[in-house]
């Protein structure tokens, strides 16, 4: 989620602020005059806060009684700012948020439960929806957010480079992946060059996350309360990571693969773990004569089954609490969420619909890019409901950053990094003890 | 009387939020009490105690010190430096030299962290490009943890001995002429001018210089913001961007409104330090 640069996130954050005046002195402006229409305030992320914008005319054409105020948020600073606006009671109506972040804001009781407006909607079908990104917006039994896009993630791999190892495509199992991460580094190592077939980021917690959701999940134990990272499903997860960069299979520095895409077309790496929005940039990034040469594939398993699990990963759209338009923002939600539109968004930016009837449009049944990340989202692992979770995985990275670079074993940094989540859960287990008494 | 407006504004804009923040660094304030004022629990020192036992803040900590006592020095001594060769007699062009020097200054700190980044890039970068002529081989000056500080220092000590070199430049200006040119007559050399002369005529402004740079050191935060987000592993969080992240990232206000205090006292420290050092010389 951190794809947009700090520097153009600061410059869209100095548009924003441009935009919240203007929005500020249309309502003087119109304050007066009596029928005025209901505007509604929309909080889009990165590109999509973007890209948004052209489907709202239509919006407002079969609402005239609504008129919708977009405004962007960097992806790097929309967390720290919906918490504030949150804290300075001014939310918007309507926002996008980042899938994981709805338990923290359902915590905050910041978010309005989207039950009792589905049950009334014929547009939004929850049976079309993936299941594993539709879990991810029910907290409690209740629903907060529909999802608007998916974002599970996938491999990008060298089609020629492979087949040079004597593969079509990336194995179905991990411990085929090895196999064929070693006979690419032996053949590239008589050939002299230098090669890392797999390129695993050791700032990105993702493939950790992926690897652990596969080896049986169970991040969390005691009601969510306590890490479990250290128990014997994840130990094995870290431990099949550890060995990528003990093999130098991938990197162990942040810094050696400064463009991705430029040592992904050098054939210094042939393997990615990415989401959707790397096909519009492999498309244009990528050497032109290369561009047969790419495709996706679901990730390998750990069990028998194909594809193995990645994550529910995506955002949602959620109507804020104290929203004083909510049948309003519903009607946005609706709108953005209809087969139609997610189309529409697909076509504009490339995003995933969640829903499976949007994958009957040609569209998206003819790229072929896409296939692997329809056949993965039929295996998804839904990840634990807590506030502190992106807290978590963050200081995860730096637990991946030790045992790539073998400052820490596997081991000790699983048993470091226990001690540390359940100090971020100190607060819940209190709350957690607190409720069971009587 | 007629202080009344301005001790308002003073006690309602800072002695105020001061003495709230200090009663916030008591309590477990956090998301969940920011959701829910029943979820708030008066800690007493625990938050103290927990920073303490922090690996994370005594490497904040030890980088903070880092930078200060390394980076502090630097800047000190680049802007006296600087300040001397413009204040030469020797030296043509001065006005044009104390623009140029002073730009880094007024500089947007974000603007000029893109163009750090280009120079500091292991492959491509200006700086490798150079080293590579003296035989050094490239540096991966923001991905190796060993050298990532260095190159926070090197940056911030460039975006700002500007502005204590404008400083050491009005303090050299004091000084007057008689003296060198009596020392002249006596047949003191320029080095010896320089340290019977100048160096203690500049003291009261080395010392105003000192304990300003210093206070603004032990404040590090944009650099690595922006340059490194506090990594690679941890080598540049310092103590201000650890209590931004417990703060604002993670909203653990309690948490972080003890760290801020916790800063404060080690820069009031330091800075009672310095002025029993500087009564010291002066007295």
């Amino acid at each position: 989620m951190t794809r947009s640069p700090q520097i153009q996130g600061m410059m869209l954050c100095i548009r924003g602020t441009t935009l919240v005046l203007a929005a500020a002195l249309l309502q003087l402006s119109c304050g007066s005059s009596q029928n005025e229409p209901t505007v509604i305030r929309f909080w889009g992320l990165g590109n999509e806060g973007e890209m948004v914008r052209p489907l709202i005319p239509e919006f407002e054409r079969a609402n005239p009684g609504i008129r919708v105020i977009v405004q962007q948020l960097p992806w790097t600073a929309a967390h720290e700012k919906l918490l504030t606006a949150f804290a300075g009671e001014s939310t918007p109506d309507v926002s996008q948020l980042g899938n994981t972040w709805l338990a923290e804001f359902s915590v905050l009781n910041a978010l309005e439960p989207l039950d009792r407006f589905v049950r009334q909607s014929r547009i939004v079908q929850l049976d079309d929806y993936f299941d594993g990104v539709l879990k991810m917006n029910r907290i409690d039994s209740s629903l907060f957010g529909i999802p608007w896009y998916v974002d599970t993630r996938v491999i990008y791999y060298r089609r020629d480079l492979l087949q040079k190892a004597g593969y079509t495509e990336p194995p179905a199992t991990w411990q085929e992946m090895l196999r064929l991460c070693e006979i690419m580094q032996r053949k590239a190592r008589e050939e002299g060059r230098k090669q890392y077939p797999f390129f695993l980021p050791t700032n990105e917690w993702i493939p950790a996350i992926v690897l652990g959701a596969q080896s049986g999940g169970d991040f969390l134990r005691d009601d969510n309360t306590r890490g479990n990272f250290s128990g014997p499903k994840f130990r094995k997860a870290f431990s099949l990571l550890a060995s990528f960069y003990e093999k130098e299979y991938s990197p162990s520095g942040q810094q050696l693969i400064t463009n991705m895409y430029n040592s992904f077309s050098d054939g210094l790496i042939t393997m990615y773990i990415s989401g959707p929005w790397n096909i519009g940039e492999f498309g244009r990034r990528i050497a032109p004569k290369l561009q047969n040469e790419w495709m996706t594939a679901p990730v390998p398993s750990m069990d028998t089954a194909y594809p193995g699990a990645s994550l529910p990963l995506g955002t949602s759209l959620v109507v804020f609490r104290q929203s004083r338009h909510k049948e309003a923002a519903w009607k946005l939600i609706e709108f953005l969420a209809s087969r139609e539109q997610s189309i529409a968004l697909y076509r504009i930016t490339g995003n995933l619909p969640p829903r499976k009837s949007a994958w009957e449009d040609s569209s998206l049944a003819h790229n072929p890019y896409v296939r692997a990340f329809y056949r993965q989202m039929q295996r998804l692992e839904p990840l634990p409901q807590v506030p502190e979770w992106e807290q978590i995985v963050i200081k995860l990275q730096l637990y991946v950053e030790y045992i790539a670079t073998g400052t820490l074993t596997v081991e000790e940094a699983l048993g470091r990094f226990d001690r540390e989540v359940d100090q971020m859960l100190a607060k819940r287990r209190w709350l957690v003890e607190r409720r069971k008494q009587p | 009387m007629f202080l009344a407006p301005a001790l308002t504004a003073l006690a309602l804009f800072f002695a105020l939020p001061v003495a709230f923040a200090l009663a916030l660094s008591f309590t477990d304030f956090d998301i969940y009490a920011l959701g829910n004022w029943h979820f708030i629990q008066f800690v007493g020192l625990a938050n103290y105690a927990r920073i303490l036992e922090t690996p994370l803040f005594w490497t904040a900590l030890r980088n903070t010190f880092y930078f200060v006592l390394a980076g502090g020095p630097l800047s000190v001594g680049v802007s006296l430096g600087t300040a001397l060769m413009i204040n030469s007699r020797l030296a043509r062009f001065k006005p044009l030299f104390r623009t140029v020097y002073f730009l880094p200054v007024v500089t947007s700190l974000v603007a000029v962290a893109i163009v750090w980044r280009y120079l500091f890039h292991p492959a491509h970068g200006l700086l490798n490009y150079v080293l590579s002529w003296v035989g050094i081989s490239p540096i991966d000056w923001l991905g190796n943890p060993d050298v990532a500080m260095p190159a926070i220092i090197l940056l911030a000590v460039w975006k700002n001995f500007g502005y204590n070199m404008l400083i050491f430049i009005a303090g050299l200006q004091n000084i007057p002429d008689e003296l060198y040119e009596a020392s002249e007559i006596d047949g003191a050399g320029a080095w010896r001018q320089f340290t019977s002369i100048t160096i203690p005529m500049l003291a009261p402004t080395t010392i105003f210089v000192v304990m300003i740079t210093i206070i603004g050191y032990f404040q590090l935060f944009a650099e690595p913001y922006v340059m490194t987000q506090g990594g690679p592993l941890n080598s540049t969080m310092s103590i201000v961007l650890l209590m931004y992240e417990q703060g604002f990232r993670w909203w653990s206000m309690g948490y972080a409104a003890a760290i801020a205090f916790v800063l404060f006292a080690i820069i009031l420290v330091f800075t009672l330090l310095q002025s029993a050092i500087q009564r010291r010389i002066q007295g």
